[in-house]
Formats: structure tokens, C-alpha cells, sequence
């Protein structure tokens, strides 16, 4: 048995060669070599292509570890990615259920629709709408001001709340479409099933719907950390004096100072506490799904 | 046997295109993108006038522009330096000395920039002064009844929320330095100007990057006063007829002083030359500053092309604010990297 499953997977391989070789050429051209390359950077005490001399050194790791700033930002820079992903779920949990099991035909493709259009337009100009809506005198404290009876001030341009704001708009398609896959999926008759044998509303959510979605939870919160853990242009945009984050560092490091082996040292840093949350966090999601 | 082939043919390759950039009479020039020397209706002129054809490209760093030079001999004919970075560039043989017999417009240059020991080493030309400008403060008028006369100003508790700094760890530091009344090239007491700007940071609403960060607050009503360039004020004023003006605090202010210089290696000495003298040309720079709008120019006789009431002579050319502004000087890279961290510490502490 064993054998024969062995000659079977390794047939399946040499026929699967040839459609993974292009996707696999291209990762290897387009993200493995540029990034090794920055790899070696991260090692060195200055760029070969500055035209000075060089050596190798771990100072840049150790720079790091020796300033209280870098640990601060990045906790600050986590704090954020776990925010940002707990809203995504809350605002897109709701609306992929809705896809998936209400609405039917038309309107679902015309919710759909409005749910993907914020991933056609481009992300620096979704700032910038957003920096004119969130501003003093702006398009919401206008339309509140007139509706309202009282007189309130809302300026939420230049302040942590604004950055939660431009990055859960940035992202919450990500969840709904990871979320509406998976709930999609859940046969309907299942739900039926609980209803019939007088389970609540509550009930059937906690024991057979979020079940079942667990994994396009997971991926939709995967997919959304990570980016908005490294993320700079929202916060330096958006955050003001509160805009300080571990990725605007780095940016700092490559476009003000010129430092690119100090920035790759950090973004290598920033990859690994990355992949070590989401490896800890591996075994407690495979058993919650 | 292949590689002889390959060989000759890069050399041929390499003959050729040099061959033809001199037929072709080229001159490369590296600058700020927008800044001046690629203004097409100058070009136009310079090109019909001299027979030179204007090849321009850009960098967004100074950083940027020394690699440049650096991996590129040769490829430059014209390269516009910061004084501050003079000295660096011809450390490191980047530069050469200039003929400044061949500039007919050389003799104009005020006394002061042109005799700058950061631009003049052993008694050669390496940097030719081209415009001037400061990084002095700058009000919305709406939020003024008469203008502020002191640096102080930006901590004054009734524009807490208001003020805004240039998000750039070399100009806050500088700042600070005069704040403390201190020297900007020598800043001895680092303590003080750290205390200083955390005092003012939280009065900060953001740091800008942009002219345009700067113009659409004002435009909006969202800030009082903040740290800006001169020519940049000057710009808002005039050309986007925003209630902006420029304050040179009597504590002092931040100037900086713009050159150019010859890459060593340029395969065009002339057509550079012929260049950088069109650049310090009064003609050339009245029309940039009434088309566009410009720093000071470097040359007495361009300021005094412009009108009387001229920002950049009435203002810029007082005795008074020259006795007040002080020019930078060279950074080492170690210093950039700690006004840097000394930076974002501010930052990460005011979050």
C-alpha cells in the first residue's frame, strides 16, 4: 500500500511539473532573488552600489535590540494589525453572511459588487478621499453639523482612530471574500438540520455557522495582519503625530537616510515575529476550525 | 573564444554610443525634479542659443545624487549640489574644479556665497552658488491680527493642535538648535534642543512632507503656524493666493544655499559651463520667478532685475534678516544617523 501511494504521488508530481514551473519561475525571478539580495543587505555596513567599502556585520540586528524604540514601535505596529483585523470581522463577518445565505440572484451580485469596488480604485487616492472626509470642516463634520440640531466638532483627520478607519476600509474585502467562500459552503441543509431539532438562532451562529466558516476566518485575518502590521502610508497620511509605526521606520531608514541595510535588518525582523505569531497561532486555529 | 567576442563587442557598443553623445552635443544634468533646470521654456532657450541639447534626470535624496555620481562616471555633465554637501562630493573626487573665467555671469555672484569656504577649497571654484533660500516659520494670516516676532510662537499654548513641522530629522534638529539659541553647525548642548522639541511636540497636528501638505491645511483653515520654505511661502502667497506669510523669527533662521558643480569625467566641460551660466542669468531667473516662483537668486544682479517689492529682494534682501539667518554647514553621515533617531525617538514618545 504504502509503495503504491508513493509511485502514485511521485507520477503526480512529473505531470503537475510542468503547470507549477511557470508560477514557481516567476516566484523564484520576482520575490526570492530581490529579497535574498535584500537578506545579504541586512548583513552589511553599507551598499556595494553606494561605491564605499563594505563589510559584513550583525550591527544592524543588534541596533535593534538596543534601542527601546524599534521593540515600542512594533508593538505599537501589532497592537494596530490586531486591531484593524478585529474590525474587519466585526463590519465583514455580518455582510459576507448576508451574501452568502440572504440574498439571492441580483442583489447579491450588485452587493457584491459594491463590497470588491474599493479594490479597484487606488489606495493613495482612498487616503486622500478619506483625509477629506475626516477633517475639520469636512465632508462628515459638514453633513453632521447640518443634520444635527447641535452644534458638535468632529476632526478625526491626524489621529489613531482616522488610521483604524483608512486600513479597515483598505481591507475589509479581504475578510468578506475569504468569509463568504467558506460560508457559502455550508450546506444549507445542515442548517435546516439545527433548526429542526430547536437550536436558537445564537445557538446555530456558535455551533454549526462560525464552525464551519473557521477557516475563511482565519485566512481573511491572516491575509489582513500581516500587511497591516508592515503598513506606513495610511499612518503617515492619516495618523499625524500619532503616525509613527514600525513600517514608517523602515521607510525612513530606506528613503531618508539612505540606510538600507539597517531598513532590510528591521522589515527581516518584522517578518520573523511575524511568522512566529502566526505559527503559535497555527495550532489553537486548526483546533478552533 | 566567447568571451573576446563579447568583449569587443561592448567596447564597440560603448565607442559607439560615445561617439554619438558627442556628436549630438549633450549635456546631462542632475537636479531636483522641478526645480529650475527643467523648465522647458528654459531649456527651449538655452538649447537654441547654445546648440546643446539638455538631457535632465533627477534624484530625491542627496543620498540619491552622490550614488548617482558615484556609479555613473562620467554619464554627468551638470549636477546641482547643496553647499552642505560639497565638501563630500569632492572628497571623493565626484567633482571637479570649475574655470570660472569661462562663466561671464560669475562676476555678479554676491561676494558672500561666492567666496563660501564650503563651495572654494585651496583656492578652486567646485560649486557654483545658484539660488538661496531659508527654512524660517510661516502664519495663516486668519489666525493673526499682526504677525509674531518670536520662534516662541509655535509653543504658545492658544495653537495647541495647530502647528506643524517638516516631518525631516536634519530641519527639526537645526530648528531646535535655534530655539536654543545655539549655532546650527556646532549644536553643543544636544539635551537642550531634545527638551525643546518634545515641549513642542504636543502642540504638533502633523508632520508635513509636501509643499502641498502645507498649502491644503491653510487652504482648509486647519493650522496657524508651522515651519516652511521661504520660496514655498512666497509661492502660496502669490501664485495660489493663499493667506500664507513668511515670519523670520528674530531668534534666527535655517538658511541653505544651492550650487552647481561639473562631475569629474563630464565628456562636456563647455556645453556645462554654457549651462551653469545660463542658470545664474538675470533673464533666466526672472522669468522662473514670475512663471513659476523661485528661491533668491545668487546673483546681485538677477535680485535686481525684480521688481522693488519683490518678495525675493524686499524681504530675502534685507541687511536685517542677513544678520540673523545662518547657513548650514556640512553633516557626516553619523550625525544624520543620530538627528535621525534623536527624531523618531520624539515621534514614538509624543504617540
Amino acid at each position: 500500500m504504502a509503495i503504491q501511494g508513493a509511485t502514485a504521488s511521485r507520477s503526480g508530481l512529473r505531470s503537475a511539473l510542468p503547470l507549477l514551473l511557470p508560477a514557481y519561475l516567476w516566484l523564484t525571478v520576482a520575490i526570492f532573488l530581490p529579497l535574498s539580495a535584500m537578506v545579504f543587505f541586512s548583513f552589511m555596513t553599507d551598499l556595494p552600489l553606494s561605491g564605499k567599502p563594505w563589510a559584513f556585520t550583525f550591527g544592524n540586528y543588534a541596533t535593534f535590540f538596543s534601542q527601546s524604540l524599534y521593540l515600542r514601535l512594533l508593538w505599537a505596529s501589532l497592537r494596530l494589525g490586531l486591531e484593524v483585523t478585529l474590525w474587519c470581522i466585526v463590519i465583514g463577518y455580518p455582510a459576507a453572511y448576508v451574501l452568502a445565505k440572504v440574498l439571492k440572484g441580483r442583489s447579491r451580485e450588485a452587493i457584491f459588487l459594491l463590497v470588491i469596488l474599493p479594490f479597484w480604485s487606488n489606495g493613495l487616492v482612498r487616503i486622500f478621499s478619506w483625509a477629506m472626509v475626516l477633517r475639520e470642516g469636512g465632508i462628515l463634520d459638514t453633513a453632521l453639523n447640518a443634520v444635527l440640531p447641535f452644534k458638535i466638532n468632529i476632526d478625526l483627520m491626524y489621529s489613531y482612530p482616522a488610521v483604524i478607519i483608512g486600513l479597515v476600509h483598505s481591507y475589509v474585502p479581504y475578510m468578506v471574500l475569504t468569509c463568504y467562500l467558506t460560508l457559502q459552503a455550508i450546506d444549507d441543509s445542515l442548517i435546516e438540520a439545527g433548526r429542526s431539532l430547536g437550536a436558537s438562532r445564537l445557538q446555530m451562529l456558535k455551533r454549526v455557522i462560525i464552525p464551519l466558516s473557521m477557516p475563511g476566518l482565519v485566512a481573511g485575518a491572516a491575509l489582513i495582519f500581516v500587511p497591516v502590521v508592515g503598513s506606513f502610508m495610511e499612518p503617515r497620511i492619516l495618523g499625524g503625530r500619532t503616525g509613527t509605526f514600525y513600517g514608517t521606520v523602515i521607510e525612513d531608514q530606506f528613503v531618508a537616510v539612505f540606510n538600507w541595510p539597517l531598513g532590510a535588518a528591521l522589515s527581516f525582523i518584522l517578518l520573523a515575529v511575524v511568522l512566529v505569531i502566526l505559527a503559535l497561532a497555527a495550532p489553537v486555529l486548526r483546533k478552533a476550525a | 573564444m566567447r568571451m573576446p567576442k563579447l568583449t569587443a563587442f561592448l567596447t564597440a557598443t560603448a565607442v559607439f554610443t560615445s561617439v554619438l553623445a558627442a556628436s549630438a552635443a549633450e549635456v546631462h544634468v542632475l537636479n531636483w525634479k522641478g526645480y529650475g533646470a527643467d523648465e522647458p521654456w528654459a531649456i527651449a532657450a538655452f538649447e537654441k542659443a547654445t546648440g546643446n541639447k539638455v538631457v535632465n534626470d533627477f534624484f530625491n535624496s542627496e543620498q540619491e545624487m552622490l550614488t548617482k555620481l558615484r556609479t555613473n562616471p562620467g554619464l554627468y555633465d551638470v549636477v546641482m549640489i547643496n553647499a552642505a554637501f560639497n565638501d563630500q562630493a569632492m572628497a571623493e573626487k565626484l567633482i571637479q574644479p570649475i574655470d570660472t573665467s569661462k562663466l561671464s555671469n560669475y562676476a555678479d555672484i554676491s561676494p558672500d556665497k561666492a567666496g563660501s569656504p564650503m563651495l572654494d577649497h585651496d583656492g578652486k571654484v567646485y560649486g557654483v552658488p545658484w539660488v538661496w533660500g531659508l527654512t524660517a516659520l510661516a502664519i495663516n494670516e486668519k489666525s493673526f491680527d499682526k504677525p509674531p516676532t518670536s520662534i516662541t510662537e509655535m509653543w504658545n499654548e492658544a495653537h495647541k493642535g495647530r502647528v506643524v513641522i517638516r516631518d525631516d530629522a536634519v530641519e527639526a534638529v537645526q530648528f531646535g538648535a535655534i530655539a536654543t539659541g545655539q549655532n546650527i553647525n556646532d549644536i553643543k548642548d544636544m539635551e537642550a534642543v531634545k527638551a525643546k522639541l518634545s515641549s513642542l511636540m504636543p502642540q504638533i497636528k502633523t508632520f508635513w512632507s509636501s509643499e502641498n501638505d502645507w498649502n491644503q491645511m491653510v487652504a482648509s483653515n486647519q493650522i496657524d503656524i508651522g515651519t516652511y520654505w521661504s520660496g514655498s511661502a512666497d509661492r502660496a502667497k502669490t501664485h495660489f493666493k493663499l493667506p500664507v506669510s513668511l515670519v523670520i523669527p528674530q531668534e534666527g533662521a535655517v538658511a541653505w544655499l544651492d550650487a552647481f558643480s561639473i562631475p569629474v569625467g563630464s565628456k562636456n566641460v563647455t556645453g556645462a559651463e554654457a549651462f551653469i551660466n545660463y542658470m545664474i542669468d538675470p533673464k533666466f531667473y526672472v522669468e522662473w520667478v514670475t512663471k513659476v516662483g523661485a528661491p533668491v537668486s545668487a546673483n546681485t544682479k538677477a535680485v535686481e532685475a525684480l521688481p522693488e517689492d519683490a518678495f525675493n529682494r524686499k524681504v530675502m534682501g534685507d541687511p536685517d534678516v542677513a544678520k540673523r539667518i545662518q547657513f548650514q554647514a556640512p553633516i557626516t553621515d553619523a550625525q544624520r544617523e543620530a538627528y535621525l533617531a534623536l527624531w523618531q525617538q520624539l515621534k514614538v514618545d509624543v504617540k
